[in-house]
């Protein structure tokens, strides 16, 4: 009996449901309508209809940032593709697994300049893992099958399947590959054997250790033997804006997030100490600051990554292990506990007292008499009303940075932020992906009156798909941290960072279906967050908190300089 | 320093671009590059000649792993090798005494002369770069027509190969 042939678009769908996808995030159009028919006709998936591109991606990335399983995004040749390499780019910085199938034109129509045609993989190549033109029908279901596992596999990253229109039509046997080697692709999971016992050795020799976290120990899912090496040995941790919730935030052992915006204490005792273990991070501008400055200071570093590229890229380190984090903290927990040895209790005594000092410093204090809201109040307060319990969204400013701060992470996944790219306007789609994901948790998007007119349109989105998104706006009426580094360095020359015309925000979020609140004064703070988690637990509030506008973000490295030149307040 | 890097590759659609935007991307230089389909159809090899710091190539060679199409690479100035390039060069051979200048140079430097012409000749010479030089060096400025070299192609001595 001849076996049943499906078209292209069938494939595409069969292969989605075998990779055992809930959500494909997406936008139709020309190229892709053989796969919107098909859509039509399954169930095994529910298909997200948003208002743009850049947020169908954004939203499947977050749903991936938030579950750790791979997200999946749907659009078209062209506009299509261009508007989704935002989200593709925001994605690859983080390292996010995700598939994004984009239309192309027909085969025959390639090269043409055909309508809406575009180069989609000469123009996200730079941005993605990997990326495939889809050149023949038997061809899909393998390079799908591909795409999920070079996505989801050693260093995560987004890969991209551009399909075009007749290949869609065209038929052929459909069989899912089981799995799939690839002789090109073989990513490392084991640590060295030899290079964590040299690590373990180094890190009990350690009198002044720091074990510093990054977004890979989030994705690693490092979470529990981080806190078991971190609780044997009694060190200080401390986390970068994409590793927050890798380590409890409320632990005394954990010195707040480091780098430029990061607290007095952790960037101390990332300058000064003598041991560094850093476990899926990336030493980057953001975090290190000056690497020259960074290197003044003697001290041995350990680090553990799944990217080899990522290990002595910006500092020379001494013991690079370049595996699984999850599984090489795993192995070093085993060593460390069938060791005789211990850290030398007298040195690590000295040393926390000394971070003691610096904490004493209280680097996150803020005017709390203030007759203006301070946005870190609301931060607080959001904090306090969810019990550390939402799923936090933001966006890219102050706004972002007052957010990592003041809300305390406690558990990996919960901070969603586009911390190598900085998008803004990824805050909206974002909480759309999490609460997607996790339907009866609460989701908090964090933003400021910048970033969401960036996206803003996918309120609408929202309605559709009853979302009760909780939007915290802190709108200072400027763009703030634009405001804040022209205070410090440009003499105050607010060259466009204001924003003169703003709409009223809660008669637009009414006019979306919405709930809509503007405060303004630091009393009404508490009740608006009461109320919205609770009479309007089901509905999405769009928050509109007056804040004042000079406030800036501290403490700050400038730009350029060294981890322990900051700017206190 | 300089360093000659093989790279070999799935023979994919786009490979090269792959490489030729990383090294454009990160700021890496390339001197050469070339790269054909090898004994086995499935794959090229390519065939890099940068240069840069020991953290530089140290980087490029970690990135050019990293490129999901990339099987397996060398660098091959880690240690004994041979390099080749060729290179085609027209020169200005109207005159009886030009003529023979030019094929008393052709043969010096091992060269062949494999098209003759009423006013020129061309020349193909094969060797190191450095020996190409030196044979551009050796002609008169003004006999040179035009010039064209493939770029490096280099391999491993002895048992040093780079294969799957």
């Amino acid at each position: 009996m001849a076996e049943l042939e499906l078209t292209g678009a069938e494939i595409v769908i069969r292969c989605l449901h075998a990779e055992g996808v809930e959500y494909v995030f997406g936008y139709p159009g020309g190229a892709v309508l053989n796969i919107y028919d098909e859509i039509y006709k399954q169930k095994g998936f529910t298909h997200v209809l948003v208002r743009h591109e850049q947020a169908a991606v954004h939203a499947a990335d977050a749903y991936s940032r938030s579950t750790g399983k791979v997200g999946v995004a749907l659009v078209t040749s062209g506009p299509g593709a261009t508007n989704a390499v935002t989200g593709i780019a925001t994605a690859y910085m983080d390292s996010i697994p995700m598939v994004v199938i984009t239309g192309q034109v027909p085969t025959a129509a390639i090269g043409q300049d055909a309508f809406q045609e575009v180069d989609t993989v000469g123009i996200t190549r730079p941005c993605v893992k990997h990326n495939f033109l889809v050149k023949d029908v038997k061809d899909i279901a393998p390079t799908i099958k591909k795409a999920f596992y070079i996505a989801a596999t050693g260093r995560p990253g987004p890969v991209v399947v551009d399909i075009p229109k007749d290949i869609t039509q065209h038929s052929c046997t459909f069989e899912y590959p089981e799995t799939i080697s690839m002789r090109s692709y073989n990513p490392t999971s084991k640590g060295h054997a030899g290079q964590i016992k040299r690590a373990v050795q180094m890190l009990l020799e350690a009198k002044r250790p720091v074990i510093y976290t990054g977004g890979g120990a989030v994705l690693g899912n490092a979470a529990a033997p981080l806190a078991e090496m971190a609780r044997d040995l009694g060190y200080p941790v401390t986390s970068t804006l994409m590793g927050l919730g890798g380590y409890k935030a409320n632990d005394p052992l954990f010195l707040g997030m480091l780098g430029m915006h990061g607290t007095y204490e952790a960037n101390m005792a990332m300058q000064h100490c003598d041991v560094l273990i850093a476990v899926g991070a990336r030493f980057d501008d953001r975090v290190i600051g000056n690497p020259k400055h960074f290197a003044k200071e003697a001290r041995r570093i350990i680090h553990i990554d799944i990217d080899p590229s990522s290990i002595s890229k910006r500092v020379k380190v001494d013991v690079p292990i370049v595996g699984d984090v999850g599984q090489v903290l795993e192995e070093m927990n085993r060593l460390l506990k069938a060791s005789s040895e211990r850290p030398e209790q007298a040195a690590l005594k000295a040393w926390w007292a000394q971070i003691e000092l610096w904490r004493a410093q209280d680097c996150l204090k803020y005017d709390r008499s203030s007759a203006m809201i301070k946005p870190q109040y609301v931060v607080e307060k959001l904090y306090e009303i969810t019990q550390g319990q939402a799923f936090v969204t933001s966006d890219v400013g102050q706004h972002q940075m007052w957010a990592a701060q003041y809300y305390k992470f406690d558990e990996p996944r919960r901070w969603i932020n586009s911390g190598g790219l900085g998008t803004m306007g990824v805050g909206l789609p974002y909480a759309m992906g999490v609460q997607l994901a996790h339907p009866d948790a609460m989701v908090a998007c964090i933003t400021g009156e910048g970033s969401i007119q960036m996206n803003i349109q996918e309120l609408s989105t929202c309605k559709e798909y009853k979302l009760p998104i909780k939007v915290i706006l802190l709108n200072n009426g400027y763009l703030g941290m634009v405001r804040q580094w022209q205070e410090f360095f440009y003499e105050e020359r607010y060259a466009e960072s204001y924003v003169a015309s703003l709409p009223d925000f809660a008669k637009l979020a009414e006019a979306y279906g919405h709930v809509g609140m503007r405060i303004e004064k630091p009393e009404d703070v508490e009740p608006a967050l009461r109320r919205a988690f609770t009479e309007h637990k089901d509905q999405l509030v769009f928050m509109n908190f007056i804040t004042d506008p000079r406030e800036n973000v501290y403490p700050m490295i400038p730009a350029g300089k060294g981890l322990s030149e900051m700017i206190l307040v | 320093m300089r360093h000659i890097i093989s790279v070999l590759m799935e023979n994919e659609a786009g490979a090269l671009s792959r490489v030729a935007g990383l090294f454009s991307a990160r700021g890496y230089n390339i001197e050469s590059l070339t790269v054909a389909p090898t004994e086995d159809a499935t794959l090229s090899r390519m065939t890099i000649v940068t240069t840069g710091s020991n953290e530089v190539i140290e980087q490029i060679t970690k990135q050019l792993n990293k490129l999901v199409d990339v099987i397996k690479m060398q660098d091959l100035s880690d240690g004994d090798h041979i390099e080749r390039e060729l290179m085609l060069v027209k020169v200005r051979a109207a005159t009886g005494e030009q003529r023979e200048e030019m094929k008393r140079l052709a043969d010096i430097f091992r060269g062949r002369i494999i098209d003759v012409a009423d006013k020129t000749y061309t020349i193909e010479l094969t060797g190191p770069g450095s020996k190409l030089d030196a044979f551009l060096d050796a002609l008169d400025a003004g006999a040179i027509l035009e010039t064209v070299r493939t770029g490096a192609s280099g391999i491993g001595r002895g048992d040093r190969m780079l294969k799957i």
